[in-house]
């Protein structure tokens, strides 16, 4: 049975980057840290009785991780993009039967696949220690998972990934250098940032209409995206017109 | 094998590659020789099916360049060595050819078999597991020649396969390429070592945008001039020149008391040069052979081109 491309290219790329640490300790460190960080901030909160804003902060915290899923990715891209055209790998790769579409699909499922699941773990571990700390606490009840984590973990965040990635694709035609297209990736976690302050100022509700409203709007420049990085993905282009 | 006509590509106003009209055989080492921006690369990259041309046509086997469905069917044929080797540092010898044997589609079996025998014959089998990274240009130059035919191609593009090697290195990759060619594999060579391309090239083309000319090495020495026959004399005297030019040699040029003749064939006409010096009179010191190089051809062709 043959396994698919995009797959196998994954994997490749999955390697590439399990041997560098930076990306390991930035990928798989950063959600951990937020996560004890987060859960040391609960404790904190909760010493003197549960307070009255606790969902608005739970929540915010849940929605940092949604930031997360939008820098994280982008680091992966650019440098499984940028990298590869640094390292002047791309030729002899692009000569190979393979199409643009499966090169450019692998490369974004080893970038979507890692800080996902990374943040996922990191939200988990932020959600088993909420509630033990709250259940323990007095609240009586479970306050993990509920809906509204489940939306902004499962369909934003995964969302926001795919976004992340897509700009990456798009800012690795325009730079020479990981670092810069990653800068230039990283400013998209700006309207997600914004969306945070709206939120914990009250201006914003991260109720779940609101939350489906939001995945919606960026499930539409997902879509845009998706053919913007597909056009800026191929061989005569990379080869001819990319820095 | 490879067949072209009028081949073009234009970069806006810039053109890089000018009506190029050329063919090369079934396991011929066909050489492109020329300066940086000649368009070497180019037209590589537009063989291999990685750029467009801009107008022409261009066949690789039953497969017709710019026909988005014979893309695929021409890289799954073709390997391709590029000017720079563009190996996965951080993979190993071994990962680099086991990722690219999957991306050629070939089953574990083929891979294993394909990776050991070309591990083992460029004489870097015991360094299969350690990573690209940590070679010598010229173990990542052999590693990037045995990406390239990992999967069997019938044709090899190689884009300056020496270039930044040492002698040694050199010497072993154009050993390969000769070998490469007892395989009845048909290989296109670019280069602008002009020692190289005359050590393995079959043909030659001199490319610089255009296509200059194409031949055989020794053709394209000829192509400059023929050979000449310096004869060096005790005196040079009118005697000695007119009965030279009785002989209908095509140039005669005296510099001092030495002659220098114009020689189409030095065995059959160089006796009879040497009687008729003899016969006025000459007493001839020394006789010597020079014939034009291909360094000779390249510069004048390139020359020609650039005025």
């Amino acid at each position: 049975m043959t396994t698919w491309m995009p797959w196998k290219i994954a994997r490749k790329e999955l390697r590439v980057i399990s041997r560098k640490r930076s990306i390991i300790f930035y990928t798989v460190g950063l959600p951990l840290l937020i996560a004890i960080a987060f859960s040391i901030v609960i404790k904190n909160q909760i010493a003197n009785g549960i307070p009255t804003t606790l969902s608005i902060g739970a929540e915010s915290i849940i929605y940092i991780f949604v930031i997360l899923a939008t820098v994280l990715p982008s680091t992966i891209a650019a440098y499984s993009i940028v990298g590869e055209k640094v390292e002047k790998t791309l030729e002899p790769l692009l000569a190979t039967p393979t199409t643009d579409g499966e090169i450019l699909l692998g490369k974004s499922i080893a970038s979507f696949i890692p800080p996902i699941l990374s943040t996922w773990i990191g939200a988990s571990i932020f959600m088993v220690a909420t509630d033990y700390m709250l259940y323990n606490g007095g609240l009586g009840y479970y306050y993990f998972p509920n809906w509204n984590a489940g939306v902004m973990l499962l369909l934003l965040a995964p969302l926001a990934a795919i976004l992340s990635i897509e700009i990456a694709v798009i800012a690795s035609s325009r730079v020479n250098d990981v670092r810069g297209a990653n800068q230039i990736a990283g400013l998209m976690f700006i309207p997600f940032v914004v969306v945070f302050f709206a939120g914990a100022e009250e201006i914003f509700a991260f109720s779940i209409g609101n939350l489906l409203i939001f995945s919606g709007i960026v499930l539409i420049a997902d879509v845009v995206l998706f053919f913007l990085s597909k056009s800026t993905f191929k061989r005569e282009e990379i080869l001819t017109k990319w820095k | 094998m490879i067949e072209t006509e009028n081949l073009t590509r234009k970069f806006g106003e810039l053109t890089a590659v000018d009506n190029l009209t050329f063919k090369v055989n079934q396991g011929e080492i066909f050489g492109f020789l020329g300066p940086n921006g000649a368009g070497k690369t180019t037209t590589v990259r537009m063989l291999c099916c990685l750029i467009s041309k801009t107008s022409g046509t261009a066949r690789i086997g039953d497969y017709e360049i710019g026909q988005p469905e014979d893309a695929l069917k021409i890289r799954k044929i073709i390997g391709l060595v590029p000017d720079n080797v563009g190996l996965y540092e951080s993979l190993t010898a071994y990962e680099n050819l086991d990722y690219y044997g999957t991306l050629y589609r070939l089953t574990d079996s083929q891979k294993k078999e394909g990776i050991e025998y070309f591990l083992k014959l460029l004489g870097l089998w015991a360094k299969r597991n350690v990573l690209a990274g940590a070679f010598s240009k010229g173990m990542k130059q052999k590693l990037a020649i045995a990406r390239a035919l990992i999967h069997d191609p019938e044709i090899i593009f190689m884009d300056e396969p020496t270039a930044n090697l040492d002698p040694e290195s050199a010497k072993t990759v154009r050993e390969f390429i000769l070998e490469l060619k007892k395989e009845k594999k048909t290989i296109f060579l670019n280069t602008h070592n002009l020692y190289e391309a005359q050590r393995v090239c079959d043909r030659i083309g001199i490319l610089n945008t255009k296509l200059m000319a194409v031949g055989t090495p020794q053709e394209l020495e000829r192509s400059v001039h023929g050979r000449k026959t310096v004869i060096q004399l005790r005196r040079v005297n009118e005697a000695i020149l007119d009965s030279l030019k009785k002989l209908q040699v095509k140039n005669i040029v005296q510099e001092g008391n030495q002659l220098i003749v114009d020689i189409e064939n030095p065995q059959e006409e160089n006796p009879d040069l040497i009687n008729a010096i003899v016969a006025a009179g000459g007493r001839i010191e020394t006789v010597t052979v020079t014939s034009s190089s291909l360094e000779d051809a390249y510069l004048k062709l390139v020359k020609e081109n650039t005025l």
